[in-house]
């Protein structure tokens, strides 16, 4: 498989895109430093099984002009693209974004709007192959809104309801959008927190993240537990959200 | 609560990062896996956090002509075999767990089963490290640049400087299966013969004794030799992936008692039923019995355990090695099978722990009496001229420790060159070196 991934040097990213360089994908990385992705570029050279070279372009999702741009070098080095993965997002804290609004602000623009972008370039270019795989990391967060995560939850669930909607429209069109709902996964970005129960390891993320690709499941929790977690969540009456810390 | 793998905890905790030239800065101690069993993974009291490197595990490099590697600190020695066992390749040298990081087998200087051919993994094979010394400066260092710097950081406990990145040589491996050859063994005398014999003739040899046993049974156990296979020996048959179980829960600390403990050993012995056995092993097996079971230090319970290792002088002989056996069985040291080891020239690594002559590690639960076993323990070692690994010791006191360290001062001269005012410090460096918590 031909496959360019957007956050594919740090996180879950590193470990997705580590699985299928090792299984013999082809993997070309977009990101915004140019010294981090020539050294995971390296990283996955040595893991791959041919010892294939790992190409890489600049991609900021802070902006939208370098989209279209980064995707047609992706297209160029790989000669096609059959699967998009997005796994770049920024995180801050509720506390950290009540407390300074330009914080919420750059949030709800990179995780929401500029992701939905950046997805609408990578749709015209699968549909224009054909179809192809569109895989984008959503979150647990995004399934009902949550006091310690409102901003962020929010972001997501208008993430999860967009990539929701495309796969109804473009699924005959031979269009699979996997939406990955991670919940708490043990990565540099939580690195602060404390993990909760469930938390999860992104070598099992990406274990689980790859088959969803290959069979394209349009919905992936991960760890799996979360989907009973959040269907529990979801179904918690309204007083008791107001009552309860998460 | 933070705690290294014999899980004597103290207030601490983990920052990981996956940039540790950027986390390096402000760090007092890095830490990979935790693997270490006592405290030299464990910040100081007035720095309660370490910086856990187990995410910054980048391969930066790979030749794959010569073998010649260059990865992030926090890359694993498992991850390392997961991706190139299969492909023919294997580290030089390899402790006796695969949960490790490369800057952790650096800071230990780690050593195995083949330590009387190739000596230890950093001083002896790593060609090149990146470093963030204490004054902020990134520093490359390898045994021709800055030697000090080099010998100082190869089983320094981290103490010289944040290693960032760690360059050595994969080997070659015929086959990634091991040919085997084990022995059941009735004392420590012939044991001592069989350790002897079995290290001319082969690269990996450790022993299994069981301390419990007295009089002439003293010392008896199995002794488990081995080398690569040949691709004709292993015909193509493909590497297994390894299941591993994982320990549950923590076992009341009642449940390592003497009794239980002797009724193990002894099965253990019996369970290798023919004098001789010989064929092909699973690397894992071979090299990493242990990390079958994951969390397995579960077992020793809620107050934990040490691991006690010490290397006996090959002048103190078979002597020293019985002396410090009935010593260790009079003081009621239960301890689960004693690994044993024939071990072969010193390293240039300053602190580096190995010594010609004999390696023994037994683990002890935590008792009210431990420091005091610990103690007894070291006197003895003391007088035979021999020393402790710091990758395993809670207990030593830092009497003890220069008592046994003619090395020390070097350590410190260099330490006071490239941290003048020990900034980089741990629990353990607090307690042996007397750094300021």
């Amino acid at each position: 498989m031909r496959v360019t991934i957007l956050g594919g040097t740090h996180g879950m990213g590193r470990a997705l895109a580590r699985r299928l360089a090792e299984r013999g994908d082809q993997v070309f990385l977009l990101g915004i430093e140019p010294e981090e992705l020539a050294r995971s570029a390296a990283d996955l050279q040595a893991r791959s099984p041919t010892q294939a070279a790992v190409g890489a372009a600049l991609c900021d999702l802070a902006d939208p002009s370098t989209f279209a741009p980064a995707l047609a070098a992706a297209a160029a080095a790989l000669g096609e693209i059959e699967c998009v993965i997005v796994t770049a997002a920024i995180f801050a804290t509720q506390e950290a974004m009540e407390a300074d609004v330009t914080r919420a602000e750059a949030l709800l623009r990179l995780d929401f709007t500029n992701t939905v972008v950046f997805c609408e370039h990578a749709r015209g270019l699968l549909l224009g192959r054909g179809g192809g795989t569109l895989c984008v990391f959503s979150s647990v967060a995004g399934d009902r809104g949550r006091k310690p995560v409102i901003l962020y939850g929010a972001a997501k669930a208008g993430l999860s309801a967009y990539l929701e909607g495309l796969d109804h429209k473009f699924h005959a069109q031979g269009l699979r959008v996997v939406c990955v709902k991670p919940g708490f996964v043990k990565t540099g970005m939580t690195a602060g927190l404390r993990p909760p129960p469930f938390a999860g390891e992104p070598e099992a993320v990406a274990r689980q993240v790859a088959r969803a690709i290959d069979r394209g499941t349009p919905v992936v929790y991960t760890p799996g537990i979360w989907r009973w977690v959040m269907l529990a969540i979801r179904w918690l009456p309204r007083f008791v959200m107001r009552k309860i810390g998460f | 609560m933070i705690a290294g793998w014999g899980n004597l905890a103290v207030p601490g905790r983990e920052r990981l990062s996956e940039q540790l030239e950027r986390a390096s800065a402000e760090a007092v101690l890095c830490r990979g896996l935790g693997r270490s069993y006592g405290d030299s993974s464990l910040p100081p009291a007035g720095h309660p956090e370490v910086l856990g490197t187990r995410l910054a595990d980048r391969i930066v490099a790979f030749d794959q002509e010569s073998g010649r590697i260059r990865a992030e600190a926090g890359l694993s020695l498992f991850e390392l075999n997961r991706l190139f066992l299969r492909r023919g390749w294997f580290v030089p040298v390899t402790p006796g767990t695969q949960f490790v990081t490369l800057g952790g087998m650096v800071a230990a200087d780690v050593h195995g089963k083949n330590h009387h051919v190739e000596g230890c993994f950093g001083s002896d094979h790593v060609l090149g490290l990146k470093m963030r010394l204490a004054s902020g400066e990134l520093v490359e260092c390898g045994p021709e640049r800055e030697p000090e710097l080099f010998t100082a950081t190869c089983g320094g406990m981290g103490l010289l400087g944040h290693v960032l990145e760690v360059e050595f040589e994969l080997r070659r491996i015929p086959s990634p299966w091991i040919a085997s050859e084990s022995r059941r063994i009735g004392g420590i005398d012939q044991f001592l013969e069989a350790l002897k014999d079995a290290s001319a003739r082969y690269p990996y040899v450790v022993g299994w004794i069981d301390c419990l046993s007295r009089g002439p049974s003293m010392g008896r156990g199995i002794l488990d030799a081995g080398r690569w296979a040949t691709a004709e020996e292993a015909a193509g048959r493909a590497l297994p992936t390894t299941r591993r179980l994982t320990f549950p829960m923590m076992l009341p600390s009642w449940a390592l008692g003497r009794p239980s403990v002797r009724a193990f050993n002894t099965a253990y012995y019996w369970k290798h039923a023919q004098q001789l056995r010989r064929g092909l092993r699973h690397p894992d097996s071979f090299f990493y019995p242990l990390d079958m079971i994951l969390h397995w230090n579960r077992m020793y319970g809620r107050r934990g355990f040490t691991q006690y290792q010490c290397v006996i002088p090959a002048a103190a002989g078979a002597e020293g090695v019985r002396r410090f056996l009935e010593l260790l069985s009079s003081k009621g040291g239960a301890s689960f099978l004693a690994v044993i080891k024939d071990c072969g020239a010193e390293s240039r690594g300053i602190l580096s722990f190995p010594l010609p002559g004999i390696s023994i590690a037994l683990d002890i639960a935590v008792r009210d009496d431990t420091q005091a076993l610990v103690d007894t323990l070291n006197e003895a070692l003391i007088t035979m001229g021999g020393r402790i690994y710091l990758a395993k010791d809670a207990f030593t006191r830092a009497a003890h420790f220069r008592a046994m360290e003619p090395r020390l001062e070097r350590f410190l001269a260099a330490r006071a060159r490239f941290d003048p005012a020990r900034r980089i410090r741990s629990a353990q460096s607090v307690r042996l070196l007397g750094d300021r918590p």
